[in-house]
């Protein structure tokens, strides 16, 4: 347990061996993650609950942290602790400690208090606490031998570890806290670094939002340019010139043709719309989705490493209140850029119930997963950029005026913005990677079986003729509202499994530039895919769900409707 | 005594009374801002828009409104 912020995930992986996700803002982590560690061979549970300035929680999050500390009965806790802020992080330990449960200080990030100047002496801490403390770089590794062999001992004796502090009220808690730190730690005044002075600069009004502009820029251009880099130079000719010829030719060999054979090759490798398993499911996963997806986490990752995204939220906060949001919603709408459903879980670091549901809202239709951006920058982008920038303006204002609009409908007001901005930080490399590999791994476990499974349905909802009846069904409204043929219903009705797949499905119609922006701002409004959704019933309750999808169908066929209204008489 | 609004930027201060209920009160309190703690005002953010203050080096956004409850003995 611990503060916001402090490292908690990183130690927590360094002793399980349990990857979770580490970033260098507050709030990472929402929910708590199980992990087993052998101590002199017998195992123990080890759980990475989310962090909490105190005992007494004010967002979901907290709530986590405070249930997991009353109802689980733990045997041991480690409180993590901020070494460079040895005041703050100490109000929660003495919350803790009076619970009577064995506890093990670990003081983590203790390189960067070394180099702030600040000084601890650790004996006399561990005297007058009565328990164990260590000290730590998570990151790298440090201390985290020794933070096993003091857990090893306490499992021995664990009556020792218990603090000898007395209960106290808050302000008692505070004046002993003051009087700890002046026994044992000295601050010696050092110069602001270079980083600091950036720090200070990201905040401020006009070099803040000069410094926005460019980090958005540079993140669109570096995830797009090595996208299309990655795809022209390594992935098509590795599946146009190797892979496709095999699996024809491997499959053409056992089965040359029906039903199985048009499922697994679909009409050849050479059409990406062929829609087989083995060829389009094959391509649309991994020379389409995949490379951006690696690219936009890498750059999403080290953003959020270096301490960028809680800045973000400061710049944007006044602005987000007009939407009924606040500042901090920044990070799980740009965590929806990558994946909407890591996104709807971290609006649980906002406070309110309303909040949440407006922020859910706004993601789940405005904003596009970075899988779905693949493909239509792989559909659009050779028509040139102004109809890319068409479908993301037309969501951008449509997140606006969606949000704007709740604001004023939903009662209530949004509370003020109050957190901890963490100091920047050098990204370490190697949990960037960790973190990368983890979600790219996260993407590849959901799509593939969600891509297979689409295009399976897709080929029998074909052969048994349920498509067509679809599409006459529904032919009026696609052509006369949205000016899209029949077959795009095909499309959209795939939108709810999986967007990539849903939005690469227009590629064989023939679209002209126009009507693809239709189709892919209708299909980026319209239903989640399958994953989110399960993930939003569970967030917002099954009711809102139902608002929220009315929503979505209103909206999408509304904003489609306009779109092509708009472009087929201006153009 | 000003509120920490008014506190220009780059000045420090000593905080001197919070105003609010309780649980306001308590939520600044386990964030290390409570009276008799030195508060350096770094800068506001655009627009109305939150301040942010260091304490102990420790930086923080806070809503204009919970910022204006703050007061402040300016040194």
């Amino acid at each position: 347990m611990g503060n916001p912020n402090v490292g908690k995930s990183v130690v927590f992986s360094r002793l399980t061996g349990v990857n979770v996700i580490q970033s260098n803002y507050p709030g990472t982590t929402v929910g708590y993650t199980k992990g087993h560690l052998l101590l002199d061979n017998t195992e123990m549970e080890l759980v990475d609950v989310p962090g909490t300035y105190s005992l007494s929680p004010s967002c979901k999050a907290e709530e986590v942290a405070r249930d997991m500390f009353f109802e689980e009965n733990p045997e041991l806790i480690i409180n993590v602790l901020d070494a460079t802020n040895l005041e703050r992080n100490l109000y929660l330990t003495l919350q803790i400690l009076e619970k009577g449960i064995p506890t093990v200080l670990v003081l983590n990030m203790w390189d960067s208090a070394k180099r702030k100047g600040v000084h601890v002496n650790l004996e006399k801490l561990q005297k007058i606490m009565g328990i164990n403390v260590v000290t730590a770089v998570a990151v790298t590794g440090e201390g985290i031998k020794e933070l096993v062999n003091v857990m090893a001992e306490m499992t021995k004796n664990p009556d020792r570890d218990i603090s000898k502090i007395p209960k106290m009220d808050d302000d008692d808690k505070w004046a002993c806290i003051g009087q700890i730190l002046s026994k044992v730690q000295k601050i010696e005044h050092r110069h602001p670094s270079l980083l600091e002075k950036l720090e200070d600069a990201s905040v401020r009004p006009i070099s803040g939002i000069i410094i926005a502009i460019i980090v958005l820029f540079v993140t669109m251009q570096v995830v797009i340019g090595f996208g299309e880099l990655l795809i022209e130079h390594i992935l098509d000719p590795i599946y146009y010139q190797y892979y496709g010829p095999f699996i024809t030719d491997t499959v053409g060999n056992y089965i040359n043709s029906g039903f199985i054979h048009d499922i697994l090759i679909g009409s050849g490798y050479e059409y990406e719309t062929s829609f087989g398993l083995l060829t389009t499911g094959i391509y649309v996963i991994f020379a389409v989705v995949l490379p951006y997806i690696l690219i936009f986490y890498f750059v999403l990752g080290l953003i959020e490493d270096f301490g960028y995204l809680p800045r973000l939220a400061v710049l944007l906060d006044s602005v987000m209140h007009k939407m009924g949001l606040h500042g901090y919603a920044t990070i799980p709408i740009v965590l929806g850029f990558g994946c909407n459903v890591p996104a709807m879980l971290s609006t649980r670091i906002l406070e309110g119930e309303r909040e949440k549901f407006i922020a859910a809202t706004l993601i789940a239709i405005s904003v596009p997963c970075i899988a779905q951006t693949a493909v239509i920058i792989g559909l659009i982008g050779k028509h040139g950029i102004q109809y890319i920038i068409m479908i993301y303006g037309t969501l951008f204002i449509l997140f606006v005026l969606l949000g704007s609009i709740l604001n004023l409908l939903l009662k209530g007001e949004s509370p003020e913005i109050f957190f901890e901005i963490p100091p920047y930080r050098l990204p370490h490399i190697g949990t960037l990677i960790k973190k990368t590999g983890m979600r790219v791994k996260g993407f590849l476990l959901e799509a593939v079986p969600f891509v297979f499974l689409g295009i399976l349905i897709v080929n029998i909802l074909y052969v048994v003729g349920i498509m067509s009846a679809i599409s006459n069904l529904v032919a009026p409204i696609m052509s006369n509202m949205l000016g899209l043929p029949n077959q795009a219903i095909d499309a959209l009705i795939m939108g709810f499994l999986r967007k990539d797949l849903a939005t690469a499905m227009l590629a064989p119609l023939n679209l002209s530039p126009n009507q693809l922006v239709v189709a892919c701002t209708v299909l980026a409004t319209s239903f989640p895919c399958i994953a989110t959704l399960i993930i939003l019933i569970k967030e917002i309750g099954i009711k809102n769900m139902v608002k929220t999808g009315i929503l979505m169908l209103v909206i999408a066929l509304t904003t489609g409707t306009l779109l092509n209204l708009i472009l087929s008489n201006f153009s | 005594m000003i509120t920490m609004v008014e506190l220009k930027n780059g000045k420090c201060g000593i905080i001197r009374q919070i105003d609010g209920g309780h649980g306001l009160k308590k939520r600044l309190e386990v964030m290390n801002i409570r009276e008799g703690k030195k508060v350096i005002k770094k800068c506001s953010a655009p627009l109305r828009g939150p301040v942010v203050i260091e304490i102990d080096g420790c930086k923080m956004a806070i809503g204009r409104g919970m910022a204006q409850k703050v007061w402040v003995e300016e040194i």
